[in-house]
């Protein structure tokens, strides 16, 4: 890949499989009965949109003030434990929101332990005390905001760390406190990777179906779902899912012109920042803190759950079991690898082009996230089935041979709607990433003689390592969660530990869903480790 | 290069076709774990391998449609009657003409062109606490009346069984009626929908509410477990009232499934529906899943005979596929959330 072009076409073919998908939700949405649309403006579209606005912005805070006060915390201070907290502050990432909400639901219904504890030991009945009810609007909040304050953790966390502490020298010879350098120069300078941390916390709080509709919250998406099961049209369905969409990448505008064309980069070779050592009350305090999140987001659901598991073992010993970690396990890891390395073409072909068309290749792949599970894969279901069904006649008529479906039912159409809807989130890495690296560097290198490929290789590929970890970890982690697309495309006998805890938990069944969740958390749980690893600086 | 090309395609293409005869392909809306009981015993009893999908009813029946004739699935199974009503309108099915169906599967059970066929029957009666308001209910438009007021847990509008319990009154009551019922009804909750019909009953249990409407299944099962002792209390305090038996009878729907158009193996799907109906598999309905056997004179398990006999409503069950998007709409307009 000698030639900007080269990288362009390929940056191109990559957001056309993304495209994809979105094209076929316009071609399904012409046509859509004005019939449907008219009842759902009368009815209940108001409704899908607070719920979806209020949750959004519920999330939003949250997630926020804990994923950047975390970052804050282990990064400028050093206190017992700071170097476990580092990585367990990640752990939540692991868990999917639907578990999260039925071991929360488990714990704190009003037909679980804990008011039943307060009813017995009181002597009190339902109405004489006052308890939050988890499955409302608020429960949602909550639990969304503990399962996805990592993503504005880690890239906060990253970003934090990649500062050098020559900033806040000259902050401090400024006559800044510590908390207003970091308030008006730390902070600031990781907006981008906050920002971008954010808004993939906020597309799979919209896209997701699980934990709300189990809540009972009537948001975009659930309303997406009920109108094509319950009002059978699959093109009204589409036409929300754009809607959904659209109002993605209005927000990404405004995002993206409030963000004033500043560039932040640091050297390397930048001392890197010094934590200061805390102790007495401050260090209680500090470690008070930060458990809070792992408390909440990871250890009380996933003892929840662990209870739950605990109690029938037996899957353990039956080889169907194993086959679904192996066959989870492998599928993350290609999907994740795979998505990295397209991302890396996309960003990468940016960088060096600065053309319009990468530049739109890689607005289009950066949608797809928002996108709902089960409306991505049945983008990706009808026009692989077309191009099957096309390829079959031509041989047939042609050559007198039938291929049957080629890519239909098998791991390959699985592996595209994985890309599809999760591209956005590599991206998102690697991309905060390159951005850290000022353009003289790949100006001294191509006058070095060295090709783009090279330099990506050999220059920009040992810098921004850790944020190609990154994208992989979040990648393998989100596949392994995957539930609504693995359901559809899947072939036949093939499943995976969220499919299998999906049907166990949706058939009411929470004790034995338990155990294959407490393996997607174990499983979550190695490349957490790996990554904190690696990244320790 | 051309035929070389050609050649590898050949290849990768019979490796892909799955092998022989001796199998069948399952599309299946009902949960895996569920059916697993009953296709083991298929395959012990006929060597017939069964491969399974499980999923959405309208995600697997939009997969059907776009693989169209190439599509590898015999046998479509779903947990409701409108959805199997769904995919006959999709015009995916083939009608099959087969004494062993047509004697043991009453015919409101199956559809008039032989395209679907009922396996199991599912109620969805009254359930009640001690607490309930001394006021008669021995119907479902009972549960309008205003002594109800913040006494009733139901779950979403959006669950399948609720649609179909609405479509059926507004086949049986009319439009305007049941948008009344349903609006006598949505004042009467004593909590937003939330959860799955086994919640609701829990939420009774621990007195947020004392009437509940749900599938037996699901309160049979909370009384098997024994070991989960907190369920089978909850489950033990609740009275089944079978709604309607004065008149039309009791709500019902089916699982139930077709043959597929395109279906590569016909014979073995067809060998399939019929041995879901034998009587040994419709025991395993009825002890495994807890749900009314399809057949009639299939002794039915302890539990289930605890409630006692009932009369279900003779409605044709394709009225329910008929009337679903009408009745999703009424409980949009209702504010049924």
């Amino acid at each position: 890949m000698k030639h900007p072009l080269t990288w362009q076409v390929v940056s191109l073919s990559i957001s056309a499989l993304v495209a994809l998908p979105l094209l076929t939700l316009a071609w399904l949405s012409v046509s859509a009965d004005t019939e449907i649309w008219r009842h759902l403006v009368d009815t209940v579209l108001t409704d899908y949109v607070r719920s979806s606005i209020t949750l959004m912005l519920g999330v939003a805070a949250l997630t926020l003030l804990l994923g950047i006060g975390s970052a804050f915390l282990v990064t400028q201070y050093s206190f017992k434990g700071v170097r476990f907290f580092n990585w367990a502050l990640l752990l939540p990432l692991a868990m999917p929101a639907y578990i999260t909400a039925y071991s929360y639901t488990g714990l704190l219904d009003v037909a679980g332990p804990v008011q039943n504890f307060i009813r017995n030991s009181f002597g009190l009945e339902f109405g004489d005390y006052w308890f939050p009810e988890i499955r409302s609007m608020g429960g949602a909040i909550f639990v969304l905001s503990f399962v996805l304050y990592p993503y504005v953790y880690l890239l906060a966390r990253a970003s934090f760390l990649e500062q050098s502490q020559h900033l806040r020298d000259v902050a401090q010879l400024l006559g800044y406190t510590r908390r207003q350098a970091f308030f008006r120069v730390t902070l600031p300078i990781a907006r981008p990777a906050i920002i971008a941390g954010l808004s993939l916390a906020l597309m799979e709080t919209l896209a997701d179906f699980g934990a709300v509709s189990y809540f009972g919250i009537n948001t975009f998406t659930t309303g997406i779902f009920r109108t094509w099961y319950g009002l059978n049209s699959v093109a009204s369905a589409a036409q929300l899912a754009l809607m959904l969409l659209g109002f993605i990448v209005i927000l990404l505008t405004i995002e993206k012109s409030s963000q004033k064309r500043a560039a932040y980069h640091t050297k390397k070779s930048a001392k890197p920042v010094v934590a200061r050592p805390l102790s007495g009350g401050k260090q209680i305090l500090a470690i008070a803190l930060v458990s809070l999140p792992l408390l909440l987001g990871f250890l009380i659901p996933s003892a929840k759950l662990l209870s739950w598991a605990l109690a029938d073992t037996s899957q353990l010993l039956q080889a169907s079991f194993w086959r679904l970690v192996g066959n989870t396990v492998s599928l993350a890891g290609l999907t994740a690898i795979l998505a990295v390395c397209f991302a890396l073409m996309i960003a990468y072909s940016y960088r060096i082009s600065q053309s319009r068309v990468s530049k739109w290749a890689k607005k289009i792949v950066g949608l797809g996230y928002a996108v709902p599970g089960l409306v991505i894969a049945i983008g990706t279901l009808i026009p692989l089935a077309y191009f099957d069904n096309t390829l079959d006649g031509i041989l047939k008529r042609n050559f007198d041979i039938s291929s049957g479906l080629l890519l239909s039912g098998t791991v390959v159409a699985l592996i595209i709607a994985y890309l599809v809807r999760f591209l956005a989130v590599a991206l998102n890495a690697v991309d905060s990433g390159l951005g850290g690296i000022a353009q003289n560097m790949d100006q001294a290198a191509r006058s070095m003689g060295l090709s783009p490929f090279s330099v990506l290789r050999k220059v920009h590929l040992p810098i921004i390592r850790s944020s190609v970890l990154t994208g992989v970890l979040i990648v393998f982690v989100d596949v392994m969660k995957e539930l609504p697309a693995t359901l559809v495309l899947r072939p036949f006998n093939f499943n995976t530990l969220a499919v299998r805890a999906y049907e166990l938990a949706s058939d009411e069944r929470l004790a034995d869903a338990a155990l294959p969740s407490v393996m997607i958390v174990l499983v979550g749980l190695v490349p957490v480790i790996l990554l904190s690893r690696k990244i320790k600086q | 290069m051309k035929k070389a090309l050609i050649f590898t395609l050949v290849a990768v293409v019979s490796a892909c076709q799955p092998q022989g005869s001796n199998e069948v392909n399952l599309y299946s809306a009902r949960q895996e774990a569920l059916m697993q009981p009953l296709l083991e015993a298929f395959t012990k009893e006929t060597g017939i391998k069964v491969n399974v999908i499980s999923g959405k009813a309208d995600a697997l029946l939009t997969r059907i449609k776009s693989e169209a004739g190439n599509s590898p699935a015999d046998v479509l199974l779903t947990t409701d009657a409108g959805r199997l009503h769904r995919a006959k309108t999709a015009d995916v099915f083939m009608p099959v003409e087969s004494a062993i169906l047509n004697s043991r599967i009453p015919s409101q059970y199956r559809d008039r062109d032989q395209q679907w066929f009922g396996l199991s029957v599912r109620a969805r009666p009254i359930l009640v606490t001690e607490a309930v308001p001394a006021t008669p209910i021995t119907r479902y438009e009972d549960l309008a009346k205003p002594e109800l007021r913040g006494q009733i847990c139901i779950r979403s509008s959006g669950n399948i069984y609720n649609q179909s319990l609405t479509a059926s009154l507004l086949e049986q009551l009319g439009e305007a009626p049941t948008q009344a019922w349903a609006k006598a009804l949505v004042s009467n909750f004593a909590r937003q929908p939330q959860g799955g019909d086994r919640d609701q009953i829990r939420a009774a249990a621990a007195g947020q509410c004392s009437v509940v409407v749900a599938n037996t299944y699901y309160l049979a099962n909370m009384l098997a477990s024994q070991d989960n002792s907190d369920d089978f209390a909850a489950a033990s305090k609740m009275r089944v009232i079978w709604p309607n038996q004065n008149d039309r009878g009791a709500h019902v729907n089916v699982s139930g499934a077709g043959v597929l158009k395109a279906a590569p193996n016909k014979i073995n799907a067809i060998k399939l529906i019929e041995f879901l109906v034998s009587d040994s598999a419709q025991r395993i309905y009825a002890d495994v899943n807890f749900e009314y056997p399809i057949k009639e004179n299939i002794e039915l398990n302890q539990i289930l005979n605890s409630w006692g006999k009932f009369k279900a409503d003779n409605l044709n069950l394709s009225k329910l596929g008929d009337n679903n998007a009408a009745s999703v709409k009424l409980m949009d307009r209702v504010g049924w959330k």
